[in-house]
């Protein structure tokens, strides 16, 4: 074990590099640029074990991806809000195909205008592909989540990709330092990939032909159930991992402050680090909150939402939109309360387009909504409060 | 070399969904045979799609991967570098893909595929339309053809894709034509061998697409070479060769056929001949033809 | 042949995959063996697979799966194959 401290991209690299894939194939974006600029030092270091295939855009990266993963191999790529939103298309494939290929997406708003920093709309977007999401952080979070992607993704009840998303430049270009295993600690961790389909002249089957009404609705009954059994084995891997290694960042969840808690606040990605702070001032005010970070947005954690609704009311902050509606956090967050719970919901919009957000205005927000002011959905971007 | 050389074996197994006389299994056939067992096919949207019969069953006893229609290059080379890392690039990865998913949608992922040098055979097979989504228009459709999004015959030429793979520089580069099953099986036979991207398009006559009656397929074909229309052709290490009966065009031993012997056999070019004769629209195809065997002289003489 | 156990659509290599498709026909090809010479320009140039090479290079035809498009009847050179319509 020693300790490295480096931005969350290089960190990522070096995850992707521990866990040994067979093949990468990805394409520039900024912010993501030098995770795919590392793994190429790593390459010409000889230090890499896989063959890295410099794919010509983001639809061919998971295009490849996908054959490669098809063949046998254990994949990974990284990409970048319009990267990502190339690349849609394929997300859906590689999910129906049930292939674990794993994914960093490095958050960045989508334009036009062009806008390098962050938000999470990109993500949002995707969340209907069938794809774990998971949101880090830290750097540290960024490199233990990217191995127990590949774990959970592989794992025989699984069998789906899996997207690990970060903020652009607060965390893809930020140092922080990270304890990492050794190789062979991660290889007893993670063993090789054990595809249960495979494209072999000794075997030949068809993938992906005409498929009729009548037998489609399995596919996706399937998928689901996979995410349902995801949503089992994601604590188990974080203990595992714990237990090895000693870093923990919560499960589907990670819980701040929420035992005593009269609000818990929900947030995600750099915003559930920013709000660690706003959730220590406020204490010390003597209010009585908490935070619920949401690490996995699929499988959504409805059980733990259920659970912290039991005791307190919850402050929602997303870092997105779904235009037409809300931030899909508030939106899916009152989903898993109806007809359950009658904790009170509060949704804020905050951060779109990388607008910065400090602790402070994170407590602003908390007040308003203690402070009983809410009256509807708030862009704090907007002067909401 | 003839017919009888070639194995017994069928990949593409009888009772598929293609319509009767369908160019694209016999091309199939074929090309398989000279591929073997230790094949993996990438095929994009496009009719063999539909050929390989529904879920659970496939008419095809080789691994074959569907892929989305413009993804074929990328798909093929996430395998080849799987099969390279796992030490099985004894295993040949082809693509087997129509004229849409090559010279239009597909185009940029066979471009990096070539760019990339990747280790593979890219196929494809030109019915000169969108045939599998009913008949439309591609870059590959012919000038004056009726398609469903030409009404009227369509205005532009097509795209020189052989000239446009030959600039990639990959080390293999051929044309063939489903009704010359030695000349098709020699070449994929001898791309197979070659390390590097190899590209193969083969003429696909379509029945239901080109209007003409589904027993005529082989000798669409035939009278495609014969005109001129279609060149048949080896470019290997920059350096070309025509074949069979284009080699005698090329060297001017041969007067190829006029161009409308082809054409007036087609209800997609009827509209050129009635209710009255198109001269102008006839004869731009006839110096199209003349204009490319002339370059080709100009080139490679 | 292994059928693998997560849900997908995989798809298995099977004769007949659209079941027979000898239904299909209009017209069928009879084949008079005297006049063939097993060439087998007709087994080569069947898109469905449906004329049999047999050990001696002769040719049978597969009336479960041939669809009657008539190319072999077409393409043979000494007229051994006719079209003729199905009852």
């Amino acid at each position: 074990m020693k300790v490295v401290v480096d931005t969350g991209n290089h960190i990522a690299a070096l995850a992707a590099k521990l866990a040994k894939p067979d093949v990468v194939a990805a394409y520039p974006i900024t912010p993501q640029t030098t995770i795919v600029e590392k793994i190429a030092e790593y390459v010409a270091k000889g230090e890499f074990s896989g063959d890295y295939v410099c794919v010509e855009s983001e639809h061919s990266a998971m295009s490849a991806c996908i054959g490669a993963s098809a063949a046998g191999a254990r994949t990974f790529t990284a990409t970048s809000a319009h990267g990502l939103l190339l690349m849609h298309e394929m997300l859906h494939w590689a999910a129906l195909a049930r292939l674990p290929i794993v994914m960093v997406n490095v958050n960045r708003a989508v334009g036009p205008g062009w806008n390098i920093w962050s938000d999470q709309n990109d993500s949002m977007a995707q969340r209907d592909t069938g794809w774990i999401q998971i949101y880090c952080s830290s750097n540290q979070e960024i490199f233990d989540s990217i191995i127990q992607a590949f774990k959970l993704a592989e794992h025989k009840d699984v069998q789906l990709p899996v997207m690990v998303c970060y903020d652009g430049f607060i965390l893809s270009h930020t140092s922080m330092p990270v304890k990492v295993p050794e190789q062979k600690e991660i290889d007893d961790f993670l063993p090789k990939r054990e595809p249960k389909w495979v494209l072999d002249p000794e075997n030949p089957v068809t993938h992906g032909n005409i498929i009729m009404p009548k037998d489609y609705p399995s596919i996706r009954k399937a998928m689901q159930d996979a995410q349902e059994n995801a949503k089992k084995l994601i604590p188990d891997i974080a203990r595992e991992w714990r237990e090895r290694f000693g870093t923990y960042h919560g499960e589907l969840i990670e819980r701040y402050m929420c035992d005593d808690a009269e609000y818990i606040l929900l947030t995600y990605a750099a915003l559930g680090a920013e709000s660690k702070i706003a959730i220590n001032e406020l204490r010390k005010e003597g209010k009585k909150v908490g935070l619920a970070r949401i690490r996995f947005f699929r499988p959504f954690p409805t059980e733990d939402i259920l659970d912290l609704a039991k005791n307190s009311d919850l402050i929602v902050l997303d870092r997105s939109i779904s235009i037409g509606m809300e931030g899909a956090l508030f939106t899916e967050v009152k989903s898993s309360l109806y007809g359950k719970s009658d904790a009170k919901v509060f949704g804020y919009i905050a951060g779109l387009g990388g607008k910065d957000v400090t602790y402070k205005d994170i407590e602003k927000m908390v007040n308003h909504a203690i402070d009983g002011k809410y009256r509807e959905v708030v862009w704090y971007d907007m002067g909401g409060c | 070399m003839a017919l009888k050389d070639l194995p017994r074996e069928e990949y593409l197994l009888p009772g598929s969904a293609a319509c009767p006389g369908c160019p694209a299994t016999i091309g199939l056939r074929t090309v398989l045979k000279a591929l073997s067992k230790k094949t993996i096919l990438v095929v994009p949207a496009c009719c063999t799609a539909v050929i390989e019969s529904w879920y659970p069953n496939s008419s095809f006893n080789v691994p074959l991967l569907n892929i989305a229609f413009e993804a074929s290059g990328a798909a093929a080379s996430g395998i080849v570098s799987a099969l390279k890392q796992k030490g099985r690039d004894d295993i040949n990865v082809v693509v087997w893909a129509g004229d849409g998913g090559t010279y239009d949608i597909g185009i940029q992922a066979m471009s990096g595929a070539f760019e990339r040098g990747t280790d593979f055979i890219y196929i494809c097979y030109n019915n000169q339309i969108y045939s599998n989504t009913g008949i439309q228009r591609s870059g590959a459709t012919p000038y004056g053809a009726w398609t469903t999004t030409t009404v009227s015959g369509k205005g532009e030429f097509p795209k020189d894709m052989g000239a446009i793979v030959r600039a990639h520089r990959i080390p293999y580069v051929a044309t063939a034509c489903i009704s010359y099953p030695e000349d098709l099986y020699n070449k994929v036979r001898k791309a197979k061998e070659i390390r590097g991207s190899k590209y193969i398009e083969v003429l696909t006559p379509c029945p239901p697409g080109w209007r003409f009656p589904m027993d005529r397929t082989v000798e669409m074909g035939r009278l495609a070479v014969e005109t001129g229309v279609w060149p048949l052709y080896e470019y290997e290490n920059e350096e070309m060769t025509f074949n069979g009966i284009s080699r005698a065009i090329f060297e001017g031993k041969y007067k190829r056929k006029p161009v409308e012997d082809w054409l007036k056999l087609q209800g997609r070019f009827s509209h050129l001949f009635k209710p009255k004769r198109d001269e102008e629209r006839i004869k731009r195809f006839e110096k199209f033809v003349d204009d490319m065997w002339e370059r080709f002289r100009k080139e490679f003489g | 042949m292994k059928k693998y156990d997560v849900v997908t659509t995989l798809s298995y290599p099977k004769t007949g995959a659209m079941g027979k498709t000898g239904t299909w026909r209009i017209f069928r090809p009879i084949l008079n063996k005297d006049k063939c010479v097993k060439c087998l320009r007709c087994w080569i140039f069947c898109p469905e697979g449906a004329i049999i090479r047999k050990d001696d290079d002769s040719v049978e035809i597969d009336y479960n799966y041939c669809k009657g498009c008539g190319i072999c009847a077409r393409e043979c050179k000494v007229k051994a194959i006719t079209m003729e319509r199905e009852e």
